[in-house]
Order: C-alpha cells, then structure tokens, then sequence
C-alpha cells in the first residue's frame, strides 16, 4: 500500500516500504553525459571500479556537442576512451539525454533510474521513479548497481479540465512551480494526477515531470496507463499507487490556467503573460528537454506558417533528438522554421546552458521554452531569461515581444 | 582573520559556479570562479577557514559537483546553511565538504563571530548557540570515512542500511 514512488519501490526490494525509509536499491540504469561523466571516471578511478554492467549504462553527449574549444573536446575525448574501454555500447549523441533515455525506451514503467543530471526526473513520465544525483553518487550506483535513497513523501499534483485554446502543458507547470515554490518540494516525490494529466501524451507529461526538480522534488511521475504502454510498445510494468497517503494535494483546474511567464531570475517568479506583453525580445529559443519534442514544434510551425520572425529578434529551434529532428523536416516544420528566419542547429541541450548556439550579451532579454531562467545560465549574468511555452515563444518571435497566443489561431 | 561570507536563499549552482567554467574537473580552477557572478570578491578573497552562511534552499538547480567542488577548493572550514537542496546535500556529504544544516540561524552578518564544531553540531553566532540538524547514522558514516568514495573502499555499500 503506498504512493507510486512507494509501490514502485516495494516491487524493486522484494518487500515493503515506507516513506522514511532508508533503503540500498537496485537501479535499472545509470545515465550519464558529456559533462557530469568526467567526474564519474574520477571517482571511478579512485574506486577502482569500472561499471558493474555496462549495458545498464547510458552515455549520452548532448550539452555542448559537437564541442565548440578545445578543452570541451579534452573532455569528451576522456569521456569517449572511457566508454570504449568499459564497453558500453549505450552511447549516443543524437539529442538531450533525457529524451534518448524515454525515446529509446531505457526509462520504462516500473523502472527505477539514476542520472547524473538534475532533470533525470523528467523520465518519471513514464511511471518510472527516476532521479538526478551528483557524479559521486552516479559513480557510486555505476560501480555496484546500487544507490542509497530515502523513500520520499509525495506531494500530488491533481489537475482537472481541459486547457482553453493556446494555452499549454508548460502553462500549467510554471503555475504549479509558482504554487509549491522553488524549495516546496525538496526531498519529496511529485505525482501528477487528475484527467488533465491522463490525456496528455508522454511528450506533453514529459513537460510536467522534467520541471519537478524545479520545485525542489526527487521525482515527478506521471502513473503508467494505456497511453504509456501504447508508447512504450507494452514494455515495462506499469505500477500504481494504492491508497497512497500524500503528504499534500494541490488542486488545479485546467480551464482556469493562462498562459504563464517565468521572469527573471527565478523559476517561482511566475505571472500571467499580461505583465509581460511588449516586452522587447533579443531572443526566442524552442527546445531543451521541457519542450524540444515534436508536439512542441508542431504547436510553434503552425503559428509561424507563412510568417516572419521580427527583425531584431533571432530565433533557435533545437530540436530534444535527431528523431524528433527527423519527422519535424518530414512534416515541413524546419521549411517553416528556416523560411520564417529561425536558425536550426543539431539536436541536444543547445543554448539551454550558455555554452553555444545562441549566448547572450549584456542587458539581452531571451524568452525561451527552458526550464531555468537563473542569471548567467544563457550567457551573460546582465540578460535576462523569460520561460514561456512554444506557442508563446512562436508568437512573440513574430512581434518581437512578448505576445499572448491566445491572439492566433491555430 | 576568519571571513563570513553572507548569502541569502535559493543560492543556485548556476550562482556558486556558472556552467560556462564546468569545462574542468580541478578544484583549485574551479574555486577561482566561484560566486563569480553573485560575490566576485569572494574568489580573490576567501581563504583557508573561512565560514560560508546561507539562508533556504542553497544550492538548488543543476546536479553538477562542480559547485560543492569550487567551494571546497576554495578552502573554507564549513558552509552552514538555513536548508539545502536535496542533491547539492548529497554532493557535499560524498565529497567530503563540511556543511552543516541550521534551520533557525538568521541575521547573520559579515562582521558576526562564527565557532563551528563539528564533533557537537553546535554553532556559534556572537555567543549565541546554535544546534544543527542532527545526521542520520548512515550519512555520519560516509562523512567519517571521508566522502562515499572512501567510505566503499573498505565496505560494502549494503553496510549503509544498517548502520548504527
Ligand atoms: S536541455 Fe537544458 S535542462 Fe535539459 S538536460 Fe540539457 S542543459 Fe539540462
């Protein structure tokens, strides 16, 4: 009897357990990138392990690919030798590596998954419990198989309703976000429930669960159902909660959500778009592992179609994977995207971090569909970073402000 | 001279060290951008035992080590905080970075005479006692041993669950 981070747990151990709980648990697989691995062969190295199964592995280059200096390159060159030399032939730089991880079906209902990065949490959209950790701990749980966790308590999310035209998953999770507060959640477990969970396809809870960790969470888990087993081709175990006891519920009514903004530099600063709107914008970003899927550039061709973007704003389109890449070409997204004047580099986290493809100069403002708006994470500490959905970021690229998207029909 | 280097809430990794310098693994290179943004006095001026405080929530966002790295480099005696962000906690527990949790400190400022001891929990704000969050047995353990990497050394990792 518990919560789904419980039930999912108790099945892993073989015996029942509690929130509270100190447990050592088996891990279904370790993931990994360009730039937590190095610390991981550190740790490694002075563990003197390499992994304790490297098909349980995942590598995945995806946050500054391909390398734009010569020390990246230094990095990724160790990372690569290290992945030959352990076998690990889960390796990967097509796209951010929480989408490889849900796309190619690694994180799976019922699994339990530990990533060297903060947003591993978005892989609980497939009812797997899943959660980021620093490179030692992800070392740690590379060499045995294992991690220590304390079984968290969960907070349910419960939304009802549909969304009213142009307003979208993202909307719903930056008004969540405001709601519990940057810290709300920290050492919990997040479960989105409720009919407006349950109709979104997994690219759309992949939205909800990859901004858990903004709350402070450990994991944000959407519940396996029919929707999950279609996408995952009827693999994993799909567990559910039963009588779960939360430790406490926030309701929502999707009818009652309008587009949000995520204004500077907090993810909790959210606000109606109406505060925002002729705000002048330097530049518009769509994608990372919050919304960088199909659906997402579905919802943002759709409102540039046959348009232009404004003069004296630019945009990125990166694509979360090269298959998402692929089937957005086939479907005349990128003519879209290219024809209205947006610049569409190769699939993975892109600007998402200030590295490349798109930083930001002093006194800049960027409005983005990414997760975190924190000062100096695009460039600059002096620009500033607005969050919004893709259809929000598609339509203020066109009047180079900020625009509300209830405005056009789609 | 012991320097108190005061910070509010929500202190981010993006803050403590901004994802432009992750391009390195090194200590020392990464303390020197340390607070780079928020405090770029403290990289040229912290030294060896200082004392960081820290209101709510530091630490928060990113995963990377980086940031409990560059404050270690950067040779302060402990980080004392209101509350941490779940994954910075473990970070610092694994590497070996003294921090302590001290959920009622507040009003500290630069100028504040800080004593820590590690041994009692106990700190020490201008003669007024403080008690910090008590760690669980198994946390005490990875911290004795000096970081998990130590600790798995010479144990088993299912020595964790139990112990006393
Ligand atoms: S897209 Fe951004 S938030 Fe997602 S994994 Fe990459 S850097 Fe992190």
């Amino acid at each position: 009897m518990g919560t789904l981070t419980e039930e999912i747990l108790t099945n892993k151990l073989g015996r029942e357990v509690h929130s509270g709980d100190i447990i050592i648990t088996d891990v279904d697989y370790v993931m990994s990138h360009d730039t937590t691995t190095p610390l991981i062969i550190n740790a490694l190295d002075a563990l003197n392990k390499g992994p304790w199964n490297p098909d349980k592995a995942v590598v995945v280059f995806d946050h500054i690919v391909p390398a734009p200096s010569i020390k990246a390159a230094m990095l990724q060159k160790k990372v690569k030798s290290f992945v030959n030399q352990s076998n690990i032939s889960n390796f990967y730089q097509e796209g951010v590596c929480h989408q490889i991880m849900v796309e190619k079906h690694f994180a799976l209902p019922g699994a339990v998954i530990v990533g060297a990065d903060s947003h591993s949490c978005t892989h609980g959209a497939v009812g797997a419990f899943s959660t980021g950790m620093g490179s030692t701990d992800v070392a740690v749980a590379y060499a045995t198989g294992k991690t220590w966790l304390k079984v968290p308590e969960t907070i349910q999310l419960l939304t009802e309703g549909k969304f009213a035209e142009g307003v979208y998953p993202k909307d719903l999770i930056l008004e969540m976000v405001r709601r519990v507060g940057a810290d709300g959640a920290t050492y919990r477990a997040l479960e989105y429930t409720g009919e407006t969970a349950q109709n979104m396809s997994v690219e759309e809870r992949m939205t909800l669960t990859s901004m858990a960790v903004e709350m402070g969470a450990k994991a944000g888990m959407v519940q396996a159902d029919k929707i999950t087993m279609e996408y995952t081709g009827g693999q994993g175990n799909p567990i559910h909660p039963v009588n779960p006891k939360y430790q406490q519920t926030l309701e929502f009514q999707a009818e009652d959500i309008v587009p949000k903004i995520a204004a500077p530099h907090r993810v909790d600063n959210v606000h109606d778009i109406d505060q925002f709107t002729d705000l002048n914008v330097d530049q518009v970003f769509l994608g990372t592992c919050t919304n960088g899927r199909l659906s997402d550039l579905e919802v943002a061709a759709k409102i540039l179609k046959g348009q232009k973007i404004h003069p004296e704003t630019r945009m990125v389109v990166v694509p979360a994977s090269q298959s998402v890449l692929k089937e957005a070409y086939l479907r005349g997204y990128i003519d879209i995207f290219t024809e209205a004047g947006a610049v569409v580099p190769n699939p993975g986290c892109g600007p998402c971090i200030g590295r490349h493809q798109g930083v930001l100069a002093p006194e800049e403002v960027a409005l983005t569909t990414m997760n975190r708006n924190f000062q100096g994470r695009m460039g600059s500490p002096e620009a500033e970073i607005y969050l919004g959905s893709p259809a929000t970021i598609a339509y203020s690229a066109i009047k180079g402000k900020i625009a509300d998207p209830r405005e056009v029909q789609v | 001279m012991t320097n108190v280097w005061v910070f509010g809430d929500d202190v981010n990794t993006d803050e403590i060290i901004p994802g432009r310098y992750n391009v390195t693994t090194d200590e020392q290179e990464l303390a020197q951008h340390a607070f780079y943004e928020v405090c770029p006095e403290f990289s040229e001026q912290a030294q060896t035992g200082d004392i960081i405080v820290a209101g709510k929530n530091f630490g928060c966002g990113s995963s990377r080590e980086h940031a409990p790295i560059a404050i270690k480099g950067s040779k302060v005696k402990a980080v004392i905080a209101r509350s941490y962000a779940r994954i910075f906690y473990r970070n610092a527990i694994n590497i070996g970075l003294p921090i302590l949790e001290v959920p009622d400190l507040i009003n500290v400022t630069s100028d504040d005479i800080i004593e820590v001891s590690f041994d009692t929990g106990e700190v020490t704000v201008n003669g007024r006692k403080y008690h910090a969050s008590r760690l669980p047995p198994f946390i005490r353990r990875i911290i004795e041993s000096g970081g998990i990497v130590e600790f798995l050394r010479n144990h088993d990792i299912s020595e964790l669950e139990n112990a006393p």
